[in-house]
């Protein structure tokens, strides 16, 4: 780049994303940001360097092209810029909105050092958004058939892009999905206003125009084993990509009244259920007047603030560590509290208070302080004694992550799980103890992010290729730790 | 889309269809549950697999008309479509011969304690049956059940056909008399479930009971089902639907059906005014 040393040390700031108004956007399921314009895309897109050893790229789990892409908008080739990015990763549209740009490849950009980073998140979602909207989606040339046949148990974020791939290389692809809609996390869990619906089913059907066959309402472990697939419907490997599993409640008095919901629950009849256009149809949902959600992840986030959108006057985020320790995304964080959410942080509940008809009314909570670190390097809470309080409330919203899901793993004794039963795969390779069984997503890390799962998803792809090649099985599975090949 | 082949009307109230569905006929065992959704706006409900055919690739729902989505249900014809159904769900019952036992059906309960009560006699187990209503209009499926029972029992509220008793009298009888019953399993309202068990206690006998909570995703997913067993949480979809009726807090899983009352009325409001339109 031919820029003179005065305009290098200047950095431009970071161009905002306009966003719907705080007040007005918390209720209503609109999306919150509105999204670059091209000329706002092509300004934003200025400031990136395109550096030759591109360090973005390095903080990518499915290793975008970044400077590629970036490159190709400054130029107004917009199409071409969204080509560049699918080449990689089929669900731009997705990432560009709910990855964790700030951990990812932004943290790593070279202008974050001295100002503020590209906004990669955003240009990302804009190519996407673009290319979507002038309808000129290109589906890329079959490749030749290899005659191979791939089963994908689950249809979320891995198990997509785990199709994509495999679509491209050639193999026949079957996308198994245990509801009536595919997508995963993207179309039960993520709410409306943060990842619109007809964008997933965007995606999906790309995914599905690429080739892949999609089975939806089969829940293999019960409709056919993973055995059946492989030694009776002939297919020559499968990837079992499925999720979060069951809700973690929190073994305290009074969780299973009226009224308290697991963020799942909650988050399904919301979005997959679409309960907050109740009764037009036809899942109800309790709106609560006050609402307490726990946890301090996305998906508590997403939580508290579906349950201001469908009207609750209150709504208290309860968390048991500070605002530092919340694992939640940045933007999300900042858009709870413009949005009004009460963050009660250093706090714990220890037990819910039944109105006398089995409902909920109220919570009693202990307040908290931090001592050492624990094993995940945040510093451990510890409960204050005699410090309890009450809170009235009538909607509660355990939002604590998940544990794993026995009913497919229950149907496979010969797959090899870790302590809490999610299964011990290898991490380069999704390769599990059982020959031609590949796994991936929160199944095999517990709870964690949308572009994790993706990055698990391409991981498996690439290896599900090798072993198609040679039927060869080689696993090095000893601790998590070890990284076979 | 799964096509209805067959309807019936059992009682004023209770309709029974047989779906096909190839897949979930080969795997369905007695015990096991289906989700089903009518349409787009539709809510997911569940459903006792009452039957299965593997040979005509069937599966038979029995419901009761209560709320909208089953007043929906019932308003389907032979020939037309259920747009999802997912299964089958659930642990299937647990069945071996175990000498002598007695199998219970309260009301629309009668339909799935029916493939658990003909596994059970195919099992070798000597069975007496017994099937209640609140009256005769409601009553149904005597013969099937006669068919695959030792010896059937029949009782109503109000007299109307069988003898005029609740459930819970002909077997505190049996219990009394007859030290060899191994188990009960029984199917019905909470509430009905709630006293065979309090009944059933008294003599020790262990009791099997099939919970009908909320549920919407029907895997594990949601916890919309979760019921209190031994003083632990369970999830009726994947845990259950089946447990030891002796260690379930029934109050609570009443309380839970009742979660939803004031939105119950409203859809239900909405949905006849539009029959009505």
């Amino acid at each position: 780049m031919g820029a003179g040393k005065k305009e290098e040390k200047k950095i431009k700031p970071r161009l905002k994303i306009r966003e719907q108004d705080p007040q007005e956007r918390a209720r209503n399921f609109m999306e919150v940001p509105y999204g670059y314009t091209s000329g706002e895309a092509v300004e934003e897109a200025s400031r990136c360097l395109c550096c030759k050893k591109p360090v973005c790229v390095e903080g990518c789990p499915v290793e975008v092209d970044i400077p590629g892409f970036i490159g190709l908008i400054k130029e107004r080739k917009f199409l071409d810029a969204c080509y560049k990015v699918k080449e990689k990763n089929a669900l731009p549209a997705v990432c560009g909105r709910v990855c964790p740009q700030e951990i990812q490849c932004e943290s790593l950009c070279i202008l974050g050092k001295k100002g503020e980073p590209v906004a990669i998140g955003n240009l990302e979602r804009f190519v996407a958004d673009y290319e979507r909207e002038k309808g000129e989606i290109r589906i890329p040339e079959k490749p030749k058939p290899t005659g191979r046949k791939v089963a994908i148990i689950g249809s979320g974020p891995g198990g997509l892009t785990c199709a994509a791939d495999l679509i491209k290389s050639g193999h026949q692809v079957t996308l198994f999905e245990a509801l009536h809609k595919p997508g995963g996390v993207l179309i039960y869990g993520i709410p409306e206003f943060r990842l619109p619906k007809a964008i997933v089913e965007k995606e999906v059907e790309y995914i599905k125009n690429l080739g892949v066959e999609l089975k939806l309402n089969t829940v293999i472990g019960k409709l056919n084993t993973v055995d059946e697939l492989l030694n009776e419907q002939g297919y020559d490997a499968c990837f079992i990509v499925t999720g979060a599993g069951l809700p973690i409640f929190m073994g305290i008095p009074g969780e299973n009244l009226n009224g308290i919901y697991s963020a799942n629950e909650f988050l399904t009849r919301a979005n997959l259920m679409k309960a907050y256009l109740f009764p037009e149809y036809d899942t109800p949902i309790k709106i609560g007047k006050k609402v307490a959600v726990f946890g301090g992840g996305n998906v508590a986030m997403d939580s508290a603030r579906v349950a201001l959108r469908l009207g609750a006057e209150k709504v208290y985020l309860i968390y048991r560590r500070s605002e530092a320790e919340m694992p939640a995304r940045k933007a999300e964080v900042h858009h709870a509290h413009e949005e009004g959410i009460e963050f009660v942080f250093l706090t714990n509940p220890t037990r819910f208070i039944d109105d006398g008809k089995g409902n909920v009314c109220g919570v009693e909570c202990i307040k908290m302080e931090l001592g050492e670190p624990d094993q995940s390097g945040r510093r451990r809470p510890i409960p204050i004694k005699g410090s309890e309080f009450q809170i009235e409330i009538d909607v509660a919203i355990p939002a604590l992550g998940t544990r794993s899901n026995p009913l497919l793993l229950s149907t496979l004794p010969d797959l090899k799980l870790n302590k809490s039963g999610y299964i011990v795969a290898e991490e380069d390779t999704g390769m599990t103890s059982k020959m031609g069984v590949f796994a991936g997503g929160d199944i095999v890390t517990g709870s964690a992010t949308v572009i994790l799962a993706m990055g698990a998803g391409r991981k498996a792809a690439n290896a599900i290729n090798e072993y198609l090649k040679w039927k060869y099985w080689d696993v090095k599975i000893k601790g998590k730790q070890e990284i076979g090949n | 889309m799964f096509a209805i082949l067959k309807k019936e009307e059992l009682s004023e109230q209770i309709t029974l269809f047989e779906i096909e569905a190839k897949d979930i006929a080969k795997k369905a065992k007695a015990g096991n549950f289906f989700v089903l959704k009518i349409h787009e706006q539709g809510e997911r409900i569940p459903l006792t697999i009452a039957d299965f055919d593997r040979g005509k690739g069937t599966i038979t729902a029995v419901f009761q008309k209560v709320g909208k989505t089953t007043h929906h249900l019932g308003t389907l014809k032979e020939g037309d479509f259920i747009t999802d159904i997912i299964g089958p769900l659930g642990r299937h019952s647990p069945i071996e011969n175990f000498g002598k036992v007695i199998c219970v059906g309260g009301g629309v309960g009668i339909a799935p304690i029916y493939p658990i009560t003909r596994a059970l006699k195919e099992a070798g187990n000597k069975v007496i049956s017994i099937i209640g209503a609140r009256t005769k209009s409601i009553l149904f499926w005597e013969e099937k059940m006669r068919n695959v029972s030792d010896e059937l029992i029949i009782t109503t509220d109000d007299g109307s056909y069988g003898r005029k008793a609740v459930v819970t009298v002909p077997i505190e009888e049996i219990l009394k008399e007859d030290k060899d019953i191994k188990l009960v399993i029984a199917i019905g309202p909470a509430i009905m479930m709630k006293f065979v068990c309090i009944t059933t206690q008294k003599y020790n006998v262990k009791t099997i009971v099939s919970l009908n909570s909320t549920m919407v995703d029907g895997t594990g997913m949601c916890g919309a089902c979760r019921v209190e067993v031994g003083g632990e949480t369970k999830f009726a979809c994947v845990d259950g639907p089946e447990f030891d009726g002796h260690k379930v807090n029934f109050d609570l899983l009443m309380a839970r059906q009742r979660m939803y009352p004031e939105e119950e009325k409203i859809a239900m409001d909405r949905y006849k005014e539009k029959m009505e339109v």
